[in-house]
């Protein structure tokens, strides 16, 4: 019985990550070969999850919904690029954290204007919707495996995409001198528009793929956002594999701390004490996590140039 | 023989498969101006960069007034006594040239952890700062924000600022970049004069300064010192005319 | 030489408007009006901190919403026992709340202090980017543990009974507390200023121009900036401690990643680095909020318009906009 919720936890913990995953892969690649901390890539979950919830309630279809929510977020994406990132690339951090932070009050507030202030709804597709049995007795939700699933296909698809194509190739060599590719006659504009808007992509998709397990509701994606940084400052800046390995390990020590902590706790101060102690401690331990890696490796564990 | 100031031995630095300092020794003794010379890419500036503390080495000692400088970071360095200059201007952008020097100033004068006077109404930091720019002719141009310096008075700057530590030992690299006939002349005169006050090692591409200064000069040829010797001695030596294809020697 | 910036004039002016405006609102007997200019005070007094570090340091923190919440839990906590009269903690030594500001202002500034402390040493030894997620990140830490410690409220905040009190002072009295909070924010104001002028100042802010240039004149940065950011904590913890005087109230809100946002708009606004920055910031945006969000509750989304306007065409925010760049003599 305890196996089968240890078991159960884990794969929350490896869905979490997969969700921080798709978000830290964005912004890594975003700052790796642009330079631009995006802050408003919380918005670009938001808007994945509000296509595809209102795009399958009008269609009634969820496929549908996930389509356009990639297609709302990646031309979101690219239209925030043109008009706003575009200007951001020789300036300094600060202006690029308030140009950003301005644009999550826009998306934000004009999202509440569209769709009020409450939730949407989005159903899992019918055809996820079941449960499978997994050793030690417990069922797991198909759904929430399918989303493990997906990950895994977008860390292999972004492995293929950067050491295999062209685009691949230009991306890297983005990250290692942007002004040389510019030079060597590389269309620097289109590339970066390319890049932002698959960032975009990913976050979007995330936002649909979560939009089913909880609401979706304007403010989802900052949370997420925060997090995802963590999974960057573990991992390392412009690094993908960093983005997997952190937000596999963030994912796993959040889920399976808010799991354990409690009950642990609860056997020193007692069942109820020890629950609340040990919840408000598992709220703090990724970055606890997170300050101790720092303290080693203030670049995170696998930093360009490391 | 005289003192010896710094004292570099068998220093090494790789990056990756690249040997960029390659067993290098050399020495830097008091009242001398020593030269450091080769092509583009020997890993002069990488040399610099170890010595001054900027990047670490792989190997090797580096000694400063009997001292192993090794393990310490630039601004402990720098408070020892090795006043750097840099190859490309680096300066505080928006503070004037007077407050640059200042900064220098303030350091030598100990603790920076002080709240109480405004810099601009403190004479000890403001007339020796003055002072300085007026050594290097830039005594009109104090209140100009270094950005809008011209690329020479921003080189000259430099100079100011490395002179205002009152340093042991001077490192310079590459002052004479990017300045005309006059203001490569007028430095020449400076550096002379420098050298009774601190001994130089001077990184240059200009050859009619480093034969104008130098006292010893020292080749780098893909990380390592192929010559030292009198200015000389180096101009007839085979194998630096080799490596420099014959030029400028 | 000493040159007179045009800025000192346009800055009086504007402390001298925030203090007339209130005294006007008494003598008219409007005391909604001198609740909005304490308001604009306590958030900027917040916003000299952070200019402190971010103005002056070049230190982009988006996590000064910590501080800013320490300081107001601080206030609430401290009056919470001290109304209940139960102990804060028995052991090692017993320790009571307290209702006075005397008391609970210190307590505020060097508990934030010392958070400050930790996270700066923690994040200056990283820079750029990382440095502003990781100060993100912390204050985040700070708030899903104030919002899951049920003690002092959780979500719901902690409620202040009644204003604290100060010497010989009617604090619930509207105009006493706006006198209180402006004092305050002169003082803060003369020590910024003192404190830009001085020898720590110049290191400092050679630091943000080039730190490398600091480290070969002899100068590490990394103490200068973490006294910074520490300075920095302290006086934004003060404000946050006012803040929770002036309402009554704690909002785990104050340690959001929103109100570390609106701190750092505060002072783009104003003029980043500039000494009545943060006044005019805070002046600029407590009226945008009140008049914008008179017409709409989406006031908001003009808010990230303006901004957005401000960040990519007129940089230097509202003081640089009246009184020219900046001179450093």
């Amino acid at each position: 019985m305890q196996t089968a919720l240890l078991i159960e936890q884990i794969l929350n913990g490896l869905q979490f990550g997969v969700m921080l995953f798709l978000m830290a892969a964005g912004l890594t690649l975003i700052f790796g070969v642009m330079g631009v901390i995006n802050l408003a890539h919380g918005s670009l979950y938001m808007l994945g999850a509000f296509a595809c919830a209102a795009v399958a309630a009008a269609t009634g279809s969820f496929w549908l919904g996930l389509v356009a929510s990639l297609a709302t977020a990646a031309a979101a994406g690219a239209i925030v690029e043109l008009l706003v990132v575009r200007r951001l690339y020789d300036r300094d951090h600060l202006d690029q954290v308030l140009a950003t932070f301005a644009l999550i009050l826009i998306f934000s507030e004009g999202t509440r204007w569209l769709f009020g202030s409450f939730p949407l709804y989005l159903d899992i597709p019918p055809v996820l919707s079941g449960a499978i049995d997994l050793p030690g007795g417990a069922r797991y939700q198909l759904y929430r495996l399918a989303i493990i699933g997906v990950g895994i296909a977008v860390a292999i698809g972004l492995y293929l995409l950067i050491s295999k194509t062209r685009l691949g190739m230009r991306i890297r060599a983005g990250q290692s001198d942007r002004e040389m590719i510019a030079a060597l006659g590389v269309d620097i504009q289109t590339l970066y528009t390319v890049v932002f808007a698959l960032g975009a992509a990913l976050a979007g998709l995330a936002g649909a793929m979560v939009g089913a397990l909880q609401s979706v509701q304007v403010g989802m994606g900052e949370p997420v956002l925060i997090l995802a940084f963590v999974v960057i400052v573990i991992g390392g800046i412009g690094s993908i594999k960093g983005a997997l390995v952190g937000a596999a390990l963030v994912g796993l020590v959040d889920t399976l701390g808010r799991f354990l902590l409690p009950k642990v706790f609860a056997l020193f101060l007692g069942p109820s004490e020890g629950t609340t102690v040990g919840a408000a401690l598992a709220s703090m331990l990724i970055y606890v996590v997170m300050a101790l890696i720092l303290a080693f490796r203030p670049r995170g564990l696998f930093a360009a140039g490391t | 023989m005289a003192e010896t100031v710094l004292s570099i031995r068998n220093l090494r630095k790789s990056f990756g498969a690249l040997k960029a300092t390659d067993n290098v020794s050399l020495d830097l003794c008091a009242g001398e101006i020593h030269a450091l010379i080769g092509p583009n890419g020997a890993g002069k500036t990488t040399l610099i960069h170890q010595i001054a503390g900027a990047v670490k080495q792989d190997g090797g000692t580096i000694a400063f007034l009997g001292r192993d400088i090794g393990g310490l970071g630039v601004a402990e360095r720098a408070r020892l006594g090795l006043g750097r200059s840099f190859q490309i201007s680096s300066l505080a952008a928006e503070f004037s040239a007077l407050r640059n020097v200042m900064l220098a100033v303030q350091s030598r004068q100990g603790s920076s952890l002080r709240v109480l006077r405004p810099v601009m109404r403190d004479s000890s930091l403001t007339e020796p700062a003055l002072a300085m720019l007026e050594r290097v002719g830039l005594a009109g141009r104090a209140h100009v924000p270094a950005a809008e310096l011209s690329h020479g008075e921003r080189r000259r700057l430099e100079i100011a600022i490395t002179l205002a530590l009152r340093p042991r030992a001077f490192l310079f690299d590459e002052p004479m970049a990017g300045m005309g006939p006059e203001g490569s002349k007028s430095l020449i005169g400076l550096l002379n004069d420098l050298r009774q006050e601190a001994p130089i090692l001077l990184v240059e591409h200009d050859m009619d300064a480093v034969f104008a200064l130098a006292d010893r000069v020292s080749v780098l040829v893909y990380g390592r010192v192929v010559a030292t010797g009198s200015v000389s001695e180096i101009r007839s030596n085979t194998e630096v005319r080799r490596a420099y294809f014959g030029e400028h020697l | 030489m000493k040159r007179m910036r045009s800025e000192t004039p346009i800055g009086f002016l504007l402390a001298g408007l925030l203090l007339l405006v209130p005294l006007a609102a008494w003598a008219l007997d409007e005391p909604f009006y001198i609740t909005l200019a304490t308001r604009v005070a306590i958030l900027a007094l917040a916003a000299v901190g952070l200019n402190l570090a971010l103005g002056l340091g070049g230190l982009v923190s988006f996590g000064h919403a910590a501080f800013f919440g320490i300081g107001g839990y601080t206030a609430g906590i401290l009056a919470t026992h001290a109304s209940t009269l139960q102990p804060l903690m028995t052991w090692p030594i017993e320790v009571g709340g307290s209702d006075q500001m005397l008391v609970i202002w210190p307590v505020a500034m060097i508990l934030s202090g010392l958070v400050a402390l930790v996270i700066g040493a923690i994040s200056l030894r990283t820079s750029g980017v990382y440095f502003i997620m990781i100060t993100l990140a912390f204050a985040q830490m700070i708030y899903y543990f104030a919002i899951s410690w049920p003690a002092y409220g959780g979500e719901d905040g902690v409620p202040l009974a009644l204003r604290n009190a100060f010497p010989a002072i009617v604090t619930s009295l509207p105009l006493n507390f706006f006198l209180i909070c402006y004092a305050l924010l002169i003082a803060a104001l003369y020590l910024f200023a003192r404190i830009r002028d001085s020898r720590f100042g110049a290191a400092l802010q050679g630091a943000r121009q080039n730190e490398v240039r600091l480290a070969a004149v002899g100068i590490s940065p990394f103490p200068i900036r973490l006294a910074a950011f520490v300075l920095s904590g302290m006086m934004t913890g003060l404000a946050g401690a006012l803040f929770a005087d002036l309402n009554r109230f704690v909002s785990p809100s104050m340690l959001s990643w929103q109100m570390s946002g609106e701190l750092i708009v505060l002072i783009l606004l104003g003029g980043t680095g500039r000494l009545f920055g943060p006044v005019a910031g805070a002046m600029l945006f407590v009226l945008l909020e009140s008049i914008l969000g008179g017409f709409t509750d989406r006031w908001q989304l003009f808010l990230g318009l303006i901004l957005l306007g401000a960040v990519l065409f007129a940089r230097g925010g509202l003081v640089g906009l009246l009184a020219g760049k900046v001179h450093h003599g």
